[in-house]
């Protein structure tokens, strides 16, 4: 991660996300902040989404991503994504859920020896296509697969 | 803290080391609502989770409100042994954390 998009987002967002925080009384600690991407989490577009998480401003669609998911999820709330790719030089994978009300799901940001590999439970409100982004350099790499929800897994 | 919120389980295969983790946490997204008073529910979710292994930081997950209940996360990584310590956190929105430590088998 270069220090240069660090300053960015830090430009950003500091002074939107801080009065968010405060205002609903979730100022967390300072060294969190910094960390997690409080402005690719609030994004309700997928794009803009993951252009705030990983900087880069196109992707291309990959079939060398990989995305185990159900085809149909009898249950949105728990829905297992898994996320494998074959790209050399990956540093980070990202599950989006586009038709959630926020699409960023998690970033997963690998560390000294991960292989590109990633596995969680989302949720999903409804159906809908599961979004796997890999970054690898400059460069992002996008693969979707589609889940039917029979029962949402967002609102009550 | 009695019983940690982590179930941290780590196997070394074929060199890799496939890192399995269960954490105890309500993941609550603030869109839902409570059935009986109709108000929404804060939001309470976690974070940050990182994995740490012989100094070094090998996965750092951010997650949201869109995380299941209970999250599960699983990820490989190369360079661990059989006995190596491995640490796991994870920070929420509310400041809350937590850490366990396991040993890969």
């Amino acid at each position: 991660m270069s220090s240069s998009r660090r300053l960015f987002l830090k430009q950003t967002t500091v002074a939107g996300s801080a009065a968010i925080a405060m205002g609903a009384g979730l100022l967390t600690p300072q060294a969190l902040l910094a960390e997690w991407n409080e402005a690719a989490f609030k994004e309700k577009d997928v794009d803009a989404a993951i252009k705030a998480m990983t900087g880069s401003a196109s992707s291309e669609e990959s079939d060398k991503i990989h995305i185990k998911a159900p085809d149909i999820a009898e249950n949105g709330g728990v829905v297992p994504v898994s996320v494998t790719s074959d790209i050399e030089g990956a540093t980070d994978i990202l599950i989006l859920a586009p038709n959630n009300p926020v699409p960023m799901v998690a970033a997963f940001a690998l560390g000294e020896g991960a292989e590109t590999f990633a596995r969680t439970n989302i949720k999903m409100g409804k159906t809908g296509d599961v979004v796997a982004v890999v970054k690898a350099g400059d460069k992002t790499y996008t693969a979707k697969k589609a889940v039917k929800v029979t029962i949402g897994g967002c609102g009550g | 803290m009695a019983k940690s919120s982590i179930k941290l389980r780590a196997k070394v295969k074929d060199d890799v080391v496939e890192v399995k983790a269960l954490i105890k946490h309500p993941m609550e997204s603030g869109n839902r609502k409570d059935k009986k008073t109709g108000e929404k529910i804060p939001p309470h979710y976690i974070t940050e989770v990182v994995c740490e292994h012989g100094g070094k930081t090998r996965l750092t997950a951010s997650l949201s409100g869109g995380v299941s209940k209970n999250p599960y996360v699983s990820f490989k990584f190369k360079g661990g042994a059989s006995g190596d310590p491995i640490t796991m956190s994870w920070k929420d929105n509310k400041g809350e954390s937590d850490t366990v430590e396991a040993k890969i088998k």
